[in-house]
């Protein structure tokens, strides 16, 4: 027993030092940028298959070329991530942050695209490193020699991090600037370069942290994403800008996988979480985290004022309204069943728009309650033998109980932690999802839903979504301007003085993320029945990610905008899926360049725009705030 | 070397629609210690934030030194020897001493005081004996004398100080001004923003009096001293 916890502990120690790497460079990027870099596992895998062509090409059974390789693979990516800065993130620093958060994910669906052209979908494997290619014995079972040397990489990195921060004039201008960048800018530091240099440095590390993956597993399409959401639980259980704090919690992380795969292998995602659960609730910050300077708010303009809609605009969505009625008699049968589609996503983005924009709390992973959705609805005609009515009506309560179960962590913290621990638990429902195979099918699915005979039809389905759709985004809707929606936006917008006036802002979030839970859960079991079948991949990042593109397209701070955001996004993927195969990048880019050419969506920048004209100003060259429909 | 420090002319700054500064204009000679004077909101910490390139001014010129520096970053005009003390302080409360005042430091400058940390700790004895003390654990005053000093590290000949007598002790008030007129003796040129007449009597030649976003009044210490409408227009709470 005892060799086996030894084992278990060294493997855990082994995984941590790639974590390590990946998540200190996610952390140092945030803390002088303020940016949250969801493309750092993009960084990772590009490290990974960098390496792989670098060591093929020098020869990877030579000590020089494999780590030449490795080596060289960690720089070209610390050059990528300077080429990023400068082209993108640069022109971005002003946005709000969760549009900077957009263009970063904008950069993961480009790379994703770029790593399959050059190197193809199948997984690479890199040779063993020279010199670490046999194993050793220790207390009876055998060791990679590989993996000791992967333990001893975490610990000298962590030296010699420390040693950069606290040692160096550039460690201290990062240090500094990571409280106030402002001011050490008045002090005659140039920012941009100080700014492009920490960017590629914590590129440069996710680099490393991959290369040096090569010679312990496959390299593949699906890194990127995998390690994206495992930083963010080091990085939130760490504290964000704690380089020490990373460390800790990449070995915890790591080991608690080991173990984890030792004694419950089905859970071990369910394990991460619980820890991640006692370390937030007793330090919220995380291990070595300190609260955050300054309020979730930090830059970017004061949100716009949320007005009920003037009767021009009710009168366009009274036409919209009419024109998807009246919309099966017009258009081809095949058209029915993407307008079903658009109806299902324009409600779920309008439950994420509940949390953003008047609750204030950006969610990552929303996915979470649409899939519990749709699987509440699998679940149900398949175990429970429910028809379709009573399913539609028992799904959305799995997903609600769950935005009551996971909103009552989330709404203690805020901002970026908040958004990470929200990714984090999606993460946890799929996979659990793909795991419990018993229950759920795992990765097969659970197929043979579909709508009862009267609603089988195209026509009679699209309909019946039609109606609930609409029924559920209005009444989102009247929460948004009801005194509980008054609430909601005072708790975001000063928390202090809302609960001196004697409001509990964090019951009221709660309540929030449990509508919005429930509503795309609605959302969800509707798709079910839409498609016949769900899939772990409804809970999926990239859904996710689909949502939050859908709101922040529309804009955040408008009512109407989630709705032409799910329409103009679901639309554009569409036609991009039929015309290109690498439709991946062309969305992705055409997300970048959108966040750089209109900050403020679709509808905010049109509003913005309207605005001008009627008042013509003149005098007031900045943007200000204006009000939102 | 001209005389002139800095020239401002037909400065104006918005935030949001707000029009902050409404065509501010003044100028001030190298050695000199001005007085930016006014009330609450009138717009010291504004100009000073527009000069430093904080603020981007929509309008004016701003001449430091003989050169144009309206518009340009507030990295590129504090290498020009422009050095900004904000009101607020903004230690690096995470850094030490040393530390905050390695944040500052910029090669040397011909024809202006060279700083490193030993002369400072002689014009700031405190702030010597607490080098590895963090910034946040220091007291509002030693704060106060350890912004100046990281700002003096960047070798400026021109100093902004905002408010440098707010909130602090009366003793400690007095260092503040015996610091200010060490400045001077060293050379410096000093702009303070200052609401307290009493503290601007005892360390500036002369005085400009903003209000609303415009300058009223400009002369030196003891013709404000003898302009009894000015003060209660202007200056009286």
């Amino acid at each position: 027993m005892i060799d086996l916890i030894f084992a278990q502990t060294l493997n855990g120690l082994a995984s941590a030092s790639s974590l390590f790497l990946v998540a200190c460079g996610l952390s140092i990027i945030f803390g002088v940028t303020r940016i949250v870099n969801f493309a750092h596992g993009s960084f990772y895998m590009l490290g990974a298959y960098l390496a792989f062509t670098l060591v093929s090409y020098f020869g990877g059974s030579e000590a020089l070329g494999f780590w030449g390789g490795v080596v060289l693979a960690a720089l070209i990516v610390a050059a990528i991530g300077a080429l990023v800065e400068i082209t993108v993130l640069r022109r971005i620093y002003q946005a709000p942050e969760l549009f900077q958060l957009l263009a970063t994910f904008g950069l993961v669906l480009m790379v994703q695209d770029i790593a399959l052209a050059i190197w193809g979908a199948e997984d690479k494997l890199g040779p063993r490193a020279p010199g670490f290619k046999s194993f050793v014995v220790l207390m009876g079972s055998r060791f990679p020699t590989y993996e000791l040397f992967l333990i001893v990489v975490g610990p000298i990195m962590l030296a010699l991090l420390w040693f950069l921060f606290q040692k160096t004039r550039w460690g201290t201008l990062v240090r500094a600037a990571t409280q106030d960048r402002e001011m050490v800018g008045a002090l005659g530091v140039n920012q941009r370069l100080l700014f492009t240099s920490v960017f590629a440095f914590g590129a440069g590390l996710a680099g490393l942290g991959g290369a040096l993956q090569l010679p312990r597993e496959a390299v593949n399409l699906h890194m990127d994403l995998s390690m994206i959401a495992e930083a963010f639980v080091v990085v939130v259980v760490g504290g964000l800008g704690s380089v020490t704090g990373a460390y800790l919690a990449a070995v915890l992380i790591g080991v608690i996988h080991a173990f984890g795969i030792l004694i419950f292998p089905k859970i071990t995602l369910v394990l991460v979480f619980l820890v991640m659960a006692v370390v937030l609730m007793v330090k919220p910050y995380g291990l070595m985290g300190r609260r955050p300077v300054g309020s979730a708010h930090a830059h970017g303009p004061v949100e716009p004022l949320l007005l009920p809609a003037s009767p021009a605009a009710k009168g366009l969505g009274l036409l919209a309204l009419a024109l998807l009625l009246v919309a099966p008699f017009i258009v081809a049968d095949h058209w029915l069943l993407t307008l079903t589609e658009l109806s299902i996503f324009a409600l779920f983005a309008a439950s994420l728009h509940l949390m953003m924009g008047p609750g204030g709390m950006a969610s990552f992973g929303h996915a979470a309650y649409f899939g519990l959705g749709a699987y509440g609805a699998a679940l149900a005609v398949k175990w429970l033998a429910l028809p379709m009515l009573p399913a539609l009506a028992f799904a959305p309560f799995l997903a609600g109980i769950a935005g009551f179960v996971f909103g009552w962590f989330c709404v203690r913290l805020s901002g970026v932690y908040l958004a990470m621990l929200t990714l984090a638990f999606a993460q946890i429902a799929w996979a659990t999802a793909f795991q419990w195979v018993d229950l759920t099918g795992g990765d097969n699915g659970i197929l043979g839903v579909w709508p009862a005979a009267w609603a089988n039809s195209k026509l009679v389905f699209y309909y019946l979504t039609l109606v609930i759709c609409v029924a559920f985004v209005l009444l989102l809707r009247v929460f948004v301007f009801a005194p509980f929606g008054y609430a909601l936006r005072a708790g975001r917008d000063s928390p202090l003085r809302a609960e001196a006036i004697g409001l509990p802002v964090m019951r009221i979030q709660w309540l929030a993320f449990i509508i919005a839970a429930f509503a795309a859960g609605i959302a969800g079991s509707l798709f079910a029945f839409f498609k016949g079948s769900v899939f772990p991949t409804y809970m999926a990042i990239p859904r996710s990610v689909d949502a939050l593109l859908m709101v922040l397209l529309g804009g955040v701070q408008t009512v109407s905008g989630p709705i032409v955001g799910a329409f103009a996004f679901m639309g554009l993927q569409e036609q991009l899926a039929k015309a290109t195969m690498y439709w991946r990048f062309v969305l992705g880019a055409s997300i970048v360049l959108l966040v750089i050419l209109f900050p403020r969506g679709l509808v905010g920048t049109t509003l913005a725009l309207a605005e001008r004209r009627r008042e013509d100003g003149g005098a007031a060259p900045a943007a200000t705030p204006e009000p939102a429909r | 070397m001209s005389a002139t420090m800095l020239e401002i002319e037909g400065l104006n700054a918005y935030y949001g629609r707000a029009h902050i500064l409404q065509g501010v204009g003044f100028s001030m000679d190298r050695g000199e210690v001005l007085a930016l004077m006014g009330r609450n909101g009138a717009g010291k910490s504004t100009t000073m934030k527009a000069v430093m390139g904080l603020v981007a001014p929509q309008s004016g010129r701003v001449v430091f030194d003989g050169q144009p520096i309206a518009g340009r970053e507030p990295f590129e005009i504090a290498r020009l020897g422009l050095g900004y003390v904000p009101e607020d302080r903004r230690v690096f409360s995470e850094l030490s001493v040393m530390e905050n005042l390695a944040v500052g430091r910029r090669p040397r400058r011909d024809n202006v005081p060279y700083w490193t940390p030993e002369r400072l700790f002689e014009l700031f004895p405190n702030l010597g004996r607490m080098r590895d003390r963090p910034g946040g654990a220091m007291s509002g005053g030693e704060q106060q004398m350890l912004t100046i000093a990281r700002t003096l590290m960047g070798n400026p000949s021109l100093v902004l100080l905002d408010e440098p007598s707010e909130g602090l002790a009366p003793v400690i008030v007095e260092d503040m001004a015996k610091t200010i007129l060490a400045l001077k003796s060293e050379g410096l040129s000093v702009l303070i923003s200052e609401q307290n007449l009493h503290f601007a009597g005892s360390v500036a030649d002369r005085a400009t009096i903003i209000e609303k976003g415009l300058i009223r009044f400009t002369g030196t210490m003891a013709e404000l001293k003898a302009n009894d409408a000015v003060r209660s227009q202007y200056l009286s709470v």
